[in-house]
């Protein structure tokens, strides 16, 4: 029963999707504004509705209704609750239905909050927002039901990918399609916006909340996944470059680029075209993203679950909707003015070479993940492309948009003077020497990227709270204490990864118990291995004990686990989290002469990355506070700030 | 110009649409193709596999006359599958030798007591490295090597019935 | 695989269970070489080499059987003073370029080299008309 009501609510979504598209197109037609009540009454029930499907699912998936065969493929009777709840989304069906979700909710936030937007562009976004969903609808209800039944139910259901059974999951995908999928608003708006002819300051200011909470979500999404995988995958690294995870850089890449663009057509209402493109290509790279992903066209997924189908109807979806937004840029755009000039040493300018570096690189990231298939359309010949390319070539570029971005706030919008950068930046410059002799020092053959990282990511934490400098803190506007505290996590995240790549120890050995071995300042002693048992799997444990120096011994436990439904077998790392680093021990096999595989990393400062991340987030969160408060202040006043 | 320049990234697009249109329709082979064929085996020599016949060696195949090289492991589960149709090849003629990876003679002895035995040689490669050196990526995989010693076929992943006659063909091409 | 599944959020999986055998990893799989500064090269060169079985990984980074043992084969012949190129190049010429994660530089590999340079030159000459000429 639950399983139709869900079913029927999302048939009534998709209808309501059609309504709200004929909706909008009718009163543009006939520039009847009064329908945009209607308008947006019709989002906020597609998103109820929507909702209310999505509920459905997660309540059947939490009962076990093996009657339904999404159930039965990827849940079991004997699973702890979390996964039950959290493996709604732990599929292709159910992860869809909660895409499509957030982008009816997205809509219907826009619907009941969006004050600002002129009503004709308002009711082209909604319309357009309608047209996103209603592909997406369909692709669900005729290539991908989450609700189909199953005659005889039965008795067991398959289980989850033990990999994916970990409270990791239900945390990361749903902050990360929040970021996904929250960015089509930015793209609804860019088309509403094209359809109108109404791209200016205003539309600026309108948009900036939207994009900014869609690229909070994403950053801690992506945060989020790279913590989950070093933890989860055992081997100590954060970030691979895979294909898949390019996927999920891409609209980061480009929201960051939008973001700090949409602050300059906001401010001095310049970059008109370019912040309408990158509107367009953030939320595109998401939907590009979803599509590499789900047909299986890149090799590093071959185990996704692949429906050639399924492929073919997303890759319709993005012709229509990527190629029409596109088209209608190029139709439109000329008619839009490019707006005010800049001068080259300014904040505007600075701004224009973040956009430029970002887009460079995230075209690298592009080309890098599509290059190996375009090969094989052209000869045949099969190719790599892996971290020696993306850090070679993004690399250098990203150090460079690093520097820019301190440089950047200290410069005056208009017009500024190289001299007086240059002055502010003095005390920044001084400290990174002092880095770099600290690395000389310390390092005397370390690798230059990540020397470089750490004398860069010295100066640059101290470049970005300068703008505090001399301010009175209490009347410092909370968005320009979001921007520094954005920037600074980038510089503290920085300096994890230089810290990581320049001082992880390693130490892998084939141990007996009570033998010591030495992973940095640690000594790590094997105590011995024993069996446990959880509630779907038993494990293998080891018990380690760690001592540094003089200090308090640490007991840690890495796991061999197996699981049996299904049968798969996992590592679980042990880590231990100190202030200055983490050491990470994991279990490995058992050799020959009763020899345990132990492997052993310290990890110097590594959890900076992840709190860098945290920090970039914390900033966009009090950027987007301050922006909102500022707002309903103007509001109250009865009048807008700029006036 | 300026006009073009719009249309750049629906033109950029397009190409991507295309592209990944063709892939979907056509997915290709996700296995990788081993580099050796056409090329003379790489020098080794195997220990046996089991007691009860000699190990292989590169030098065991320049002798004038096709052989199959059949790269195998008594716990693949593919390769139980295949071994119908590699009696099947040794029925019809053809001389097979094999390959076991990180495997142990007891279990080689009763996989073959179980499948089926058309083996006149096997070398054992405890850690992968003959495996590696013919730029092979799994098990199992076989090989037709010629009467001089040259790699000319590869069969990826296990031999089906239907898979037969090309393997046939293979060892008669390379005669 | 698994980093695929995990990273992006976007799950699902089909069971084939890579069968492994019962016997034990090679030694030198997951044993350090003594020398610190060849253990570097001999790590540095299995970053960059991908993996068959497993094939979004490095075989630094994978569990799986083959892997082990193509490490304990670089560790092997790094110890015994083989160059890292030579070991990737003896690679490639077994399973093409396919094995190395750094992309081959010649004619059809110079357009993904150069996409750097040329992306900042595409970016800079369509932000020409942005900037102002100075002391106007």
């Amino acid at each position: 029963m639950i399983a139709e009501i869900g079913l029927a609510a999302l048939w009534l979504a998709a209808a309501l999707a059609a309504l709200q598209f004929v909706f909008g197109a009718i009163a543009l037609y006939q520039r009847d504004m009064t329908m945009l009540r209607g308008v947006r009454a019709v989002a906020v029930v597609q998103a109820l509705l929507t909702a209310t499907a999505f509920a459905a699912l997660i309540l059947v998936f939490l009962r076990t209704d093996l009657s339904v065969s999404l159930v039965a493929a990827n849940s079991h009777v004997a699973k702890p609750w979390l996964y039950k709840f959290a493996g709604t989304w732990g599929n292709h069906e159910g992860s869809m239905l909660m895409w499509v979700t957030i982008l009816a909710l997205a809509g219907g936030a826009v619907a009941l909050f969006e004050r600002r937007l002129e009503d004709r562009t308002l009711i082209a976004t909604l319309a357009a927002q309608a047209t996103i969903g209603l592909g997406f609808y369909a692709f669900l209800l005729f290539a991908s039901n989450p609700f189909d039944r199953l005659d005889p139910a039965p008795a067991q259901g398959n289980g989850l990918n033990p990999l994916l059974q970990d409270p990791g999951l239900a945390f990361h995908p749903p902050t990360l399609y929040v970021g996904y999928v929250g960015l089509s608003i930015a793209f609804s708006f860019a088309v509403g916006a094209l359809v109108t002819r109404d791209v200016g300051a205003a539309f600026a200011r309108a948009m900036r909340p939207w994009v900014l909470a869609a690229w909070i979500f994403l950053t801690l999404g992506i945060t989020a996944g790279s913590y989950w995988a070093y933890y989860e995958l055992g081997w100590g690294g954060w970030w691979f470059w895979d294909p898949v995870e390019n996927a999920s850089l891409m609209p980061w890449l480009a929201a960051t680029a939008l973001l700090h663009s949409v602050t300059v057509l906001a401010t001095r209402d310049g970059l008109r075209a370019w912040t309408v493109m990158l509107a367009v290509v953030a939320f595109s790279m998401s939907m590009i993203g979803t599509f590499l992903v789900r047909s299986g066209i890149l090799t590093s997924v071959h185990s996704f679950a692949v429906d050639p189908r399924r492929g073919a109807f997303i890759l319709a979806l993005l012709a229509i909707y990527i190629g029409g937004a596109l088209a209608l840029f190029a139709l439109r755009v000329g008619t839009v003015r490019e707006g005010s000039r800049f001068d080259m040493v300014s904040r505007e300018g600075s701004l224009v070479a973040n956009n430029l570096l970002l887009s460079a690189i995230l075209g690298i990231v592009l080309i890098g993940t599509l290059y190996p298939l375009g090969i094989e359309a052209l000869t045949g010949g099969k190719l790599s492309v892996g971290p020696p390319y993306f850090n070679a070539a993004a690399g250098p570029l990203a150090l460079i948009l690093v520097v820019v971005m301190a440089a950047g706030p200290l410069l005056r919008w208009r017009r500024d003077e190289l001299r007086a950068l240059a002055r502010r930046l003095a005390v920044p410059a001084i400290v990174a020497v002092l880095a770099l002799v600290i690395v000389l020092a310390v390092l005397p053959r370390a690798h230059l990227l990540p020397s470089l990282g750490l004398i860069l990511a010295a100066g640059v934490a101290v470049a970005s709270v300068a703008p505090l400098w001399k301010r009175n803190l209490r009347r410092t506007p909370l968005f320009t204490w979001g921007m520094v505290i954005a920037h600074l996590g980038i510089a503290v995240s920085l300096a994890g990864m230089a810290s990581e790549s320049a001082f992880t120890q390693e130490t892998l050995v084939a141990a007996r118990p009570g033998e010591v071995h030495g992973v940095g300042p640690f000594a790590v002693r094997f105590e011995g291995v024993e069996p446990v048992a959880g509630p779907n799997w038993t494990a293998l444990e080891a018990t380690l004990t760690a001592t540094r120096g003089t200090g308090a011994p640490m007991e840690m436990r890495p796991q061999a686990r197996a699981f049996w439904a299904p049968p798969t077998e996992t590592n679980e790392a042990a880590i231990r989290t100190l202030w200055d680093g983490q050491l990470y021990t994991v279990l490995g096999k058992q050799a020959e002469d009763g020899r345990w595989q132990l492997r052993l990393w310290w990890k110097p400062f590594v959890t900076l990355i992840w709190a860098g991340g945290a920090l970039v987030a914390i900033g966009g969160a009090l950027s987007l506070l301050g922006r909102l408060l500022r707002d309903r202040r103007a509001a109250q006043r009865g009048k807008e700030w700029w006036e | 110009m300026k006009k073009a320049i719009l249309w750049a990234p629906l033109a950029m697009f397009l190409i991507f649409a295309a592209m990944v249109a063709g892939k979907l329709y056509a997915p290709g082979d996700s296995s990788i193709v081993s580099h050796m064929v056409g090329k003379p085996l790489p020098a080794f020599a195997l220990p046996a596999g089991m007691p009860d016949r000699p190990g292989l060696a590169n030098t065991d195949f320049a002798k004038g006359k096709p052989r199959l090289l059949n790269i195998f492991a008594s716990w693949c589960v593919p390769c139980a599958a295949e071994a119908p149709q590699l009696v099947e090849l040794r029925k019809a003629g053809v001389e097979i030798d094999a390959i076991a990876i990180r495997d142990r003679p007891e279990d080689i002895a009763e996989f073959l007591k179980r499948y089926g035995d058309p083996y006149a040689r096997i070398g054992s490669d405890a850690n992968s490295s003959v495996q590696v050196a013919m730029g092979s990526s799994g098990v199992p995989e076989s090989f037709v090597i010629d009467g001089q010693g040259i790699i000319r076929h590869q069969h990826i992943g296990d031999i089906r019935p239907e898979n037969v006659p090309d393997i046939l063909a293979a060892i008669r091409a390379a005669q | 695989m698994k980093r695929a599944a995990i990273l992006i959020g976007l799950i699902g999986w089909a069971a084939t269970a890579q069968a492994d055998s019962l016997m034990p990893a090679d030694p030198m799989a997951d044993t350090q070489l003594s020398d610190p500064a060849k253990e570097a090269q001999a790590k540095a060169l299995m970053e960059n080499l991908r993996c068959v079985v497993c094939q979004g990984q490095s075989i630094a980074d994978s569990d799986a059987e083959l892997a082990g043992d193509m490490r304990a084969m670089v560790r092997r012949r790094i110890a015994a003073g083989e160059k890292p190129e030579a070991i990737r190049a003896w690679m490639v010429a077994r399973y093409g370029d396919w094995i190395s994660f750094r992309p081959p530089v010649e004619p059809l590999t110079w357009p993904l080299w150069a996409a750097p340079i040329l992306f900042l030159l595409v970016g800079l000459w369509l932000a020409r008309g942005r900037f102002r000429r100075r002391g106007r």
